[in-house]
């Protein structure tokens, strides 16, 4: 077993196990870290597949930008543990049958990904290909594409960053007192 | 040896385990962070297929999912503080006032 397989591995299963552990918490602090944690995972995975600019980008700006906005709000709002009571008095679990649409769907999605899965894993495909250095790691090919073939997208991004940077601020300001 | 099926079967658990989450947990904090687990099993799916084929096209779609997200964050939090700042709960169930 090589070193790229058995980084694979670990890797993946931090990146499932510290998911699990985000949907699992009760306390939001908790899931965040995890969730940065799962993160850093998932960055390793971009280095073994030969993306560094991605991997870089993935902990700058999501496990650093992104996850640091959610810990501020969840902060901010001071909300701690989830009440276990409350929790199960609210889950859908303990619904009525015909309330449990969200269930249902839950169980079509695990079961089609399972079924994926296994014919993805009955095909054999080779290894991945080698491919030449410098081809999809370099960052210089990345920004040729990025600001010649992708130049719309890339602008059109801005203006969607300022837009929700206007929402954002109008939704969470607080409202005047007239009433 | 690690193959595309590998990278393929591994965000697809991701995905599972991130809308999992979404239909599962009662917590709006939570909910946005199962979205952010689900966008980031797609990414995996991108630059594996992108590594796959030779194209830094993946790499490319993952830098935009990324900004989407941050966009889709930061509008999300806000709604979040909004809504707990009328009801101080984060509790979906707290919100169901325009439920039919």
């Amino acid at each position: 077993m090589g070193l790229e397989t058995v980084l694979f591995y670990v890797f993946g299963a931090l990146a499932i196990v510290t998911s699990l552990m985000v949907v699992g918490q009760r306390n939001p602090v908790h899931s965040v870290l995890l969730l940065i944690a799962s993160f850093g995972a998932l960055a390793g995975l971009y280095v073994l597949l030969d993306a560094p600019f991605t991997a870089v980008t993935q902990i700058i700006v999501y496990a650093g930008a992104i996850m640091v906005l959610f810990l501020f709000v969840v902060m901010l709002l001071n909300v701690g543990r989830e009440d276990a009571a409350e929790y199960d008095r609210s889950h859908p679990f303990n619904r009525p049958l015909e309330r449990r649409a969200g269930t249902a769907l839950v169980i079509a999605l695990v079961v089609e990904l399972a079924w994926a899965v296994w014919h993805v894993s009955v095909r054999q495909e080779g290894a991945l290909r080698d491919v030449a250095p410098g081809s999809v790691a370099s960052v210089a090919e990345i920004g040729r594409v990025l600001y010649r073939d992708y130049a719309f997208a890339f602008e059109a991004t801005s203006v969607l960053i300022l837009v929700a940077m206007v929402g954002a601020i109008i939704l969470a300001r607080p409202r005047p007192q007239s009433h | 040896m690690i193959t595309l099926n590998h990278y393929l079967a591994l965000s697809a658990l991701l995905f599972a385990i991130g809308a999992a989450g979404v239909f599962l947990r009662r917590n709006l904090i939570t909910l946005l962070l199962s979205i952010e687990i689900m966008l980031n099993a797609v990414n995996l799916t991108f630059v594996a297929a992108g590594r796959q084929y030779a194209a830094v096209d993946g790499q490319i779609i993952v830098f935009f999912v990324m900004t989407v997200a941050a966009a889709e964050a930061a509008v999300g939090l806000a709604l979040i503080i909004a809504l707990f700042r009328h009801r101080e709960s984060l509790n979906p169930d707290a919100f169901t006032s325009l439920k039919w």
